[in-house]
């Protein structure tokens, strides 16, 4: 599904490399988990696998099915089935809720050659998904993301993520600022949309994520590297010890 | 300080090439004088002037208006789907043949060529008084000359509920037109009226508009100015507020060549409410001028500066708003913004926000911003798979929105909306 290799990362503006050779393969289907310290590189990794500005790849490279996603624009990795929820959500004033995510599942639908949805079609289809994320129609017709708490911001990323079906769903501490049944309403949501052909690259802090969205592989990155790949076990490893055994044995 | 000497032959010259209107009665010819003796106290105005420092008023003084040409009649014209009472002009003559019959329940209508013949009691007193009193503390010699020349406008008195909107529509078919038209409104206690106006007018065009809304009276002004890019406006627009008053006026303007809408409002009564907005779009040659003056004299009031300018191409946006309170104005909440989206760096803006207060228990406030699209919140849409070029689009539409939004009502606003939204589509990026 996804195939990063190599991949070598520094600001556009500055002299700094934040990724330094990062490697990684996801299969269809299948969930990876990346958990590591502060700094440690694993936003922007989400960053420039979805199209951010700001970064310049000096190395290595990126492929999702095949195809070469740091060539395409943002809009065009989302329509090959790019989502990345975000860390921090972005409020957008003025930008209707619904209006955006309307436009974003047409926008998508169209470039992919698939019919688009008319507004009752979208409706129906919207309110289902909200329900069952317990997100009310107020807040969907507020203006993106504006006025909404940590926990609200989050379930919206992941109704998003419902709707546009994404193939790869990269999902950037959704769990923080969750407290526990946001946490479970959360992890519901995504579990419900694991299948075969779809993959999940959740980066955490916590392991408490992993308990209720269940891992294949786990990774630990440390500056700009992934230093250490295993098992569900290794998050368990990471909540009981920190991060500073696995640090100094690759120091 | 000293008014700066001005040459007299500009205003002269300017008062020359309108031809004298058909003479009217007598207190209307003592209205023209009086305003004629103010446009030659002041001169016209020049970029020496202090209140035209950021736009050069040379092309609306200058003795030959640009050509512009009218562009094809649209399809579906600004508020068409309007159900409103319209009044067309072509050319700055109305054409009654184009328009509806001038008479609906709650409103009196006149043609201001009626008007300023008869004896219309409210009229008489009315006609040139705000435009005389808008004259201080600021000189606003092209209102003055509207006055003083003027033949064509409506006389429009609401005196109860209107039914539907009083929709002026402006049509253009010479491609060389200098045009002056005057409006002149009085909103009788606890009456209201919408008044709509649409159309590009003229290659040239002054427009007056004097609105008066007595206590408990309501008035909102909602006006499109498009689409023709050569096209040369001043407009003014004078409001005057008594108690539990309630105005709103919006504007867009889109394209032209040269803009500039003067607006100045006084509270006169307690409790009134007073809103302007406007929203601008333009591309390359284009520079958009709102000053706005409000005066409160008065306790209690709410007005409100809503201003929003999107510009690419080297267009040019201008905005010099000033909020007056004078003394004894208590419990004044005075809001004041003025934004510029620029879509390149070759664009352009000029604030100039003022306060002057006089009462010590006000709430006043302002603010003035120009910046690019935010960033963040683009790379947000197009990570969810909006393109960017309709990504910006909605970014654009959502900075204007606040200016929007000061529109009353939702069918009008939603047009207003849709307006923006073709125009931003009609462009590359
Ligand atoms: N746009 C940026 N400007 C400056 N520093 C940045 C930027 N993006 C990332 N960094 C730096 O790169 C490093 C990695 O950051 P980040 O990817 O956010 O780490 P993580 O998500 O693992 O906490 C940090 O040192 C951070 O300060
Ligand atoms: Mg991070």
């Amino acid at each position: 599904m996804l195939s990063i290799k190599n991949l070598q990362v520094k600001l556009e503006d500055e002299d700094k490399q934040i990724l330094k050779g990062v490697n990684l393969e996801i299969e269809p289907g299948k969930v990876h988990a990346i958990m590591g310290p502060n700094g440690s590189g694993k936003s922007t990794l989400s960053y420039v696998l979805s199209g951010k500005g700001g970064y310049e790849v000096t190395a290595g490279g990126a492929t999702m099915l095949g195809d070469d996603i740091l060539e395409m624009e943002p809009e065009e990795r989302a329509a090959a089935g790019l989502f990345l929820a975000f860390q921090y959500p972005v409020e957008i004033p003025g930008v209707g809720n619904m209006t955006f995510l309307r436009t974003a599942l047409n926008a998508q639908k169209k470039a992919r050659g698939e019919a688009e949805l008319n507004a009752a079609e979208f409706l129906k289809l919207v309110r289902a998904k909200a329900k069952d994320l317990k997100i009310d129609a107020d807040m969907l017709k507020r203006p993106v993301n504006v006025g909404f708490s940590g926990g609200e911001k989050k379930r919206n990323e992941i109704l998003q993520m419902a709707l546009l079906e994404p193939k790869m769903c990269i999902l950037d501490e959704t769990d923080s600022g969750l407290d526990v049944d946001a946490m479970k309403l959360v992890s519901e949501g995504v579990n419900a949309l694991r299948s075969e052909g779809r993959s999940f690259l959740v980066i955490t802090h916590y392991q408490r994520l992993l308990d209720h969205i269940k891992p294949d592989y786990v990774h630990i990155m440390a500056d700009g590297r992934i230093i250490e790949t295993g098992g569900p076990e290794l998050a368990l490893e990471v909540e009981n010890n920190g991060y500073a055994d696995l640090l100094a044995k690759v120091a | 300080m000293a008014a700066p000497v001005k040459d007299p032959s500009l205003t002269d010259s300017i008062l020359a090439r309108h031809a004298a209107p058909a003479k009217a009665s007598h207190w209307a010819e003592a209205t023209r004088n009086d305003a004629r003796a103010r446009l030659l106290a002041t001169g016209a105005p020049v970029r020496r002037d202090e209140y035209w420092r950021y736009t050069d008023p040379a092309p609306l003084t200058a003795d030959e208006a640009t050509d512009c040409p009218p562009l094809e009649p649209e399809t579906s014209p600004v508020f068409d789907d309007v159900d409103a009472l319209r009044l067309v002009f072509v050319d700055g003559v109305f054409a009654p043949d184009l328009s509806d019959e001038a008479a609906m329940d709650g409103v009196e209508i006149q043609p201001l060529s009626e008007a300023l013949n008869a004896d219309i009691h409210w009229a008489k007193d009315l006609y040139g008084a705000l435009e005389a009193a808008g004259q201080t503390p600021v000189a606003r010699p092209l209102a003055a000359l509207n006055t003083a020349v003027a033949a064509d406008g409506f006389v429009i008195r609401a005196t109860g509920i209107a039914p539907k909107p009083v929709h002026l529509r402006y049509l253009h078919r010479e491609d060389r037109s200098d045009v002056v038209i005057r409006h002149l409104v009085r909103v009788e206690e606890g009456a209201s009226v919408t008044i709509l106006e649409n159309g590009q007018a003229a290659s040239r065009f002054n427009k007056v508009m004097e609105i008066d809304v007595a206590n408990n009276g309501a008035c909102h002004h909602i006006r499109a100015q498009g689409r023709d890019h050569d096209r040369l406006a001043a407009t003014h627009l004078f409001a005057r507020l008594g108690t539990e008053s309630n105005f709103k006026s919006f504007t867009l303007t889109v394209n032209g060549r040269l803009t500039r809408n003067e607006a100045v409002i006084e509270f006169t009564g307690d409790d009134a409410v007073g809103h302007i907005a406007g929203c601008c779009i333009g591309d390359g040659t284009f520079h958009h001028d709102d000053t706005v003056f409000v005066t409160h004299g008065s306790l209690n009031c709410e007005s409100r500066q809503v201003f929003k300018k999107v510009l690419k191409n080297g267009a040019t946006g201008v905005f010099q708003g000033k909020i007056l309170v004078k003394e004894g104005a208590q419990k004044t909440d005075g809001y004041q913004i003025s934004q510029a989206l620029l879509l390149d760096e070759d664009s352009e803006f000029n604030a100039k926000p003022e306060l002057e207060i006089y009462a010590d228990d006000v709430a006043c406030s302002h603010g003035s911003t120009c910046g690019a699209v935010d960033e963040t919140a683009l790379f947000y849409l197009r990570s969810r798979g909006v393109p960017l070029k309709e990504a910006q689009d909605m970014m654009v539409l959502a900075f204007v929105d606040e200016a929007v939004q000061e529109i009353e009502d939702d069918q009008i606003a939603d047009e207003i909306r849709s307006r923006i939204g073709q125009w931003l589509e009609r462009r590359s990026t």
